[in-house]
């Protein structure tokens, strides 16, 4: 995603209350055109208020939501070219896979064939015309999170809003279902948001990632940034494993796979003894209890560097660092 | 299991089975039960007079029913809407006639109809001087007391079905591009039809077969079937006869009641879909 793209989606200061409680708090975001957004963040940290806000089921009290240009924020859910993958479906059960999905397009009036053409075509892409005829309860969990993907997607919005669309999924299905999700945002050439929880959800699909915590936005930025270049403590711990030392007033940060074991050369080494050791497939993950922390550092090994220099539990080990692999904050 | 169905042989199937043969004999001369097999019972409830009061009947309760759906309908989507913690209250206070007895809860419409009545002493508090509204023993009387007594069941159907409701159907419909009615018309009505279809099949089976709410507010000048039943029982001492309508006004209900079945059994394996979401 080069920088010099359009902005779509201009989200200006935008604060919502719920009584005492503010789930939003003066936040400004820009969100640009043909981009996959994640918006990342725990439970309580506003992004689900933002997502609604974006979808018109919740109107801010201060600020502006422009889409286009255009301010959007108080105009109803059903005049906005926006639409929303609900975490749980929410497909109508008295209706088919074909007439879920037709519903929205019935809603623009459209003829009648171009309907059906356009129900067929998005069926196709997502692999569900052998299912057109078949009710929501006669499907399986992926199936279903397919219908409801296609019947936001088949109304061709200029936002495509999805709300934890991977949740509901078991693990494995979950990784496939997060290139899939890549994949038709490119076919479909068409601007998506996603909310979610899960960190890794977020670096392995969006082009950027927004980091919200208690209503405010931390962080914005590629994957590689917010993983490689954490703006705050706070991001550094939510995204990835990442290791803190803390020494005279500020704090190091170091990620895992940073640390090496027993290293030609080094900015800063230290003497440990390995606590744990986990074997993970593609690579292995050390706990070295060292003098730095009180907690043990995580080092992560490849495979491969694990094989020419075999360790176990128990064993005393080198680690060290180049100072360019570490960050610093002195909050 | 036995004990439910040796309460419902001794209760039930006994009495109605010995109804329904009573509708084959013949009545005696000074009343009584001349026992000689005949169909003329059954026969003469193919009469103009009495098609015409089960017409009449069904009029009466169809009327009946159709107000207290649009009215149960309304009230139980307002509570299903209210605040969760307030719910239990609301649908307190819509069964809380139902402590009252039935006979009562009509005498009170009749102290409310009446020539003399509340009515139109408020009319008068307000200005009016002519002569006082006839609002008592009219077939409006007779569907106000219909109305107002079983609108508690109406209520009661429609809101489970409401209350289940995901909410989140309602929004995906709305963020589809539909209308708050379209919402309702294509999403929520459709998802709650048999709470009203289980609400609208009750207050009708009650409804044709009252026999209180047309004597006391119709005043007697319109004649439902449950009054001519009490009538032929009571009043003319034709028990055959009797018999024989009873046994035609249960049919209806009957088959009514399997009509409701059959549709709620078809629509459960939807409801549990909705459910889960």
């Amino acid at each position: 995603m080069n920088s010099s793209a359009t902005t779509l989606l201009s989200i200006d200061g935008v604060t919502k209350r719920f009584g005492r409680v503010t789930a939003v708090d003066r936040l400004s975001l820009d969100i640009r055109e043909n981009e996959f957004f994640a918006l990342l963040g725990a439970s309580g940290s506003g992004k689900t208020t933002l997502l609604r806000m974006l979808a018109g089921f919740e109107t801010p009290e201060e600020g502006a939501i422009r889409l286009d240009g255009a301010d959007i924020a108080r105009v109803p859910p059903n005049r906005r070219p926006v639409n929303l993958m609900f975490q749980s479906y929410a497909l109508f059960p008295h209706m088919t896979v074909a007439g879920n999905i037709a519903y929205g397009l019935e809603m623009e009036r459209l003829p009648r064939a171009e309907i059906a053409a356009r129900v067929d075509e998005i069926m196709a892409i997502t692999e569900l015309s052998p299912m057109a005829g078949r009710k929501p309860d006669q499907l399986s969990g992926g199936q279903r999170q397919r219908v409801a993907l296609a019947r936001a997607l088949v109304k061709r919005p200029r936002l495509l809003l999805l709300d934890e669309p991977l949740g509901a999924l078991d693990k494995k299905l979950r990784a496939a279902m997060q290139l899939e999700l890549k994949r038709l945002q490119h076919e479909v050439g068409i601007t998506f948001i996603v909310v979610t929880h899960d960190q890794e959800e977020a670096l392995v699909m969006a082009d950027r990632i927004a980091i919200l915590k208690d209503g405010r936005l931390l962080q914005v930025g590629t994957p590689h940034e917010v993983y490689e270049a954490p703006a705050s403590r706070y991001a550094a711990d939510f995204i990835g494993v990442m290791n803190f030392i803390e020494e005279a007033g500020r704090t190091l940060a170091i990620r895992p796979e940073r640390i090496r074991l027993f290293p030609d050369a080094a900015d800063r080494t230290t003497e440990g003894r390995v606590t744990a050791r986990a074997y993970h497939g593609l690579d292995l993950m050390l706990h070295v209890a060292t003098p730095l922390s009180p907690r043990p550092l995580v080092v992560r090994l490849t495979a491969e560097a694990a094989d020419r220099r075999p360790v176990a539990e128990g064993d005393t080990v080198t680690l060290g660092w180049t100072q360019a692999d570490t960050r610093t904050f002195t909050e | 299991m036995a004990p439910a169905l040796a309460w419902l042989t001794a209760l039930m199937v006994i009495p109605c089975a010995l109804i329904l043969a009573l509708g084959f004999f013949r009545r005696g001369v000074y009343g009584g039960i001349e026992y000689t097999f005949t169909l003329e019972n059954f026969a003469l409830l193919l009469d103009p007079l009495y098609a015409g009061i089960f017409l009449t009947s069904a009029r009466i309760a169809g009327t009946a029913t159709l107000i207290a759906v649009v009215i149960g309908y309304a009230a139980a989507y307002a509570i299903a809407a209210a605040p969760r913690h307030r719910q239990p209250l609301l649908l307190f206070l819509a069964v809380l006639p139902f402590w009252s007895n039935y006979l009562i809860r009509t005498y009170a419409w009749i102290v409310l109809l009446n020539r003399e009545g509340l009515i139109t002493q408020a009319l008068r508090m307000m200005g009016y001087e002519g002569e006082p509204p006839s609002l008592l023993y009219t077939e409006g009387a007779v569907i106000t007391g219909l109305v107002y007594n079983y609108l508690p069941f109406v209520i009661l159907a429609c809101y489970a079905p409401l209350a289940r409701l995901n909410p989140e159907l309602a929004e995906a419909s709305r963020d589809l591009g539909a209308s708050a009615f379209t919402t309702f018309r294509r999403v929520v009505l459709p998802m709650t039809l048999h709470g009203v279809a289980a609400g609208a099949v009750f207050v009708f089976v009650l409804s044709i077969g009252n026999f209180i709410t047309p004597a006391l507010l119709g005043g007697g000048r319109f004649q439902m079937i449950g009054n001519l039943v009490y009538a032929q029982f009571l009043t003319a001492n034709d028990w055959p006869f009797g018999a024989a309508l009873s046994m035609a006004l249960i049919a209806i209900m009957m088959g009514l009641l399997t009509l409701q079945a059959m549709a709620a059994d078809r629509g459960a394996g939807q409801r549990r879909e909705g459910a889960d979401g």
